[in-house]
């Protein structure tokens, strides 16, 4: 089965050419809550995917029926019974790991992705492309925080998905973990890194100079 | 269909046909996995009491074991009386039923804002039924909110068994280091009380552990001073302290 032009720019598009948080910079506020471990990023990860994409799939649905005066609310509405239903989930499913999420599930309401994708996609296209544009978005998302969770938990804590992979100066090994990436304000900097990064192979995502 | 979707009528039914359906699903999804998350709850609660205590659980049913091992105990704060209860959730009814009570000055300090006078006690016996230990539920404020910790402590309730941090909202790092065996480790075996009902256990900077002082956590002054303060209030006299004299002159029943 191949799939057609617009299917794969939709899907994948996002992820290189229109990263959600290095292109649009939406997003980046749960990015620097959630990366200190690997495992507590991909569980982000998979809920804000699950809510961009069955928001978008909904409001997609009904977009011929919302009346433009309180579309917003509308979205919002969707958007939030869904990141109840995902909380409400993990805590059934994944106790540990949404103790330790806690407020930030509740915080992907305000996850301007979502929201973004909701106005600037699903009002518009049909069911089944916002469906995908809500998974590539949310792969894109991911793609960066997982980058992210990955330097932070490596060099921050010497592991990776909780497990030890370089012993601890502490512990009695020969890693010194550098303390700053611990901290929120390190995803700042490695974020900003990826960004540079993905603009010096793509100078076409360079914003043109204000004058 | 587009062109009269701008109406006040239309706008009405939308708004109030899509509350309807959303509000079906979130009560659905609650209601439905409410019995899954009260479990979750109570089991880690257990977990965290008995993994406290030191009793090994690696493989078994927590609620089983739990039942058999741990006798939920509730200390009465005014008349000093200890209680048994059938189960966690009889003790944790009567806990919030219990009177409130004025927070000391020591409590205010450690950040105790409402103290309800019957406080847990969970009493860990050893596979042949003897008294293993005790447990209880301490609370105080960290940097960035309240810290929340089982203690364990030796039938003689003078030494500490164990301490777990099981839930807060400390930095991980730095304040979240808290939860590290390696440095709850050094309060095994200290005394957390002396001979007089003081309290004997300190968390400071540049702590003598030869005199039952543990180290305070670097680059966490703020949070290793709540724990400081966390231990100074819930061992005294004002809230623990009696049950653990108790303890130590044999006389807990």
């Amino acid at each position: 089965m191949a799939l057609s032009k617009d299917v794969k720019k939709t899907l994948f598009g996002p992820i290189l050419d229109n990263n959600p948080i290095a292109l649009q910079i939406l997003g980046v506020c749960s990015a620097l809550a959630v990366t200190s471990s690997l495992d507590k990023t991909l569980v982000m990860c998979i809920a804000l995917t699950f809510v961009t994409a069955m928001s978008n799939l909904f409001i997609s649905l009904i977009r011929n029926h919302i009346p433009s005066s309180v579309r917003i609310i509308v979205q919002m509405t969707i958007i939030a019974s869904l990141v109840i239903v995902v909380d409400q989930l993990l805590q059934a499913f994944a106790y540990s790991i949404a103790q330790e999420l806690s407020v930030f599930v509740g915080l992907i309401i305000t996850n301007c992705i979502v929201m973004g994708r909701a106005e600037a996609f699903a009002m518009k296209e049909k069911p089944g492309l916002s469906f995908l544009d809500g998974i590539g978005n949310g792969l894109g998302y991911s793609a960066v925080l997982l980058c992210v969770g990955f330097i932070r938990e490596l060099f921050g804590s010497g592991s990776l998905f909780g497990y030890q992979i370089m012993q601890l100066a502490t512990e009695g090994g020969w890693f010194t973990p550098v303390g700053l990436l611990v901290m929120p304000p390190s995803a700042f900097f490695i974020i900003g890194g990826l960004i540079w990064g993905l603009r010096t192979l793509r100078p076409e995502q360079v914003e043109a100079k204000e004058s | 269909m587009a062109s009269n979707k701008e109406t006040v009528g239309k706008t009405f039914t939308v708004v109030i046909i899509l509350c309807l359906v959303c509000s079906i699903i979130v009560s659905g999804s609650a209601v439905l996995l409410k019995p899954r998350q009260q479990a979750n709850a109570a089991e880690a609660k257990q977990l965290n009491i008995m993994e406290t205590a030191g009793i090994d659980t690696a493989g078994k049913a927590i609620p089983e074991l739990f039942a058999q091992r741990v006798k939920p105990l509730g200390y009465n704060l005014d008349s000093q009386e200890v209680t048994t209860f059938d189960s966690l959730v009889a003790l944790e009814q009567a806990t919030s039923d219990s009177a409130m009570m004025r927070v000391s000055p020591t409590g205010q300090v450690a950040g105790v804002r409402d103290l309800h006078s019957l406080v847990p006690v969970y009493q860990i016996m050893d596979e042949q039924g003897a008294t293993d230990a005790y447990v209880l539920e301490l609370r105080g404020a960290g940097l960035w909110g309240m810290m929340y910790a089982f203690l364990a402590v030796e039938p003689n309730g003078q030494d500490i068994r164990g301490i777990y941090f099981y839930d807060h909202s400390e930095t991980p790092g730095l304040g979240g280091e808290i939860q590290n065996p390696r440095w709850t480790a050094r309060f095994e075996g200290k005394p957390a009380v002396d001979a007089n009902g003081n309290v004997a256990i300190a968390v400071k900077k540049g702590a003598n552990e030869a005199q039952g002082e543990v180290d305070a956590l670097s680059g966490a002054t703020i949070t290793s001073n709540g724990v400081n303060h966390t231990l100074q209030y819930w061992l005294s006299t004002n809230a623990y302290g009696g049950f653990l004299a108790q303890l130590s002159k044999g006389g807990a029943n």
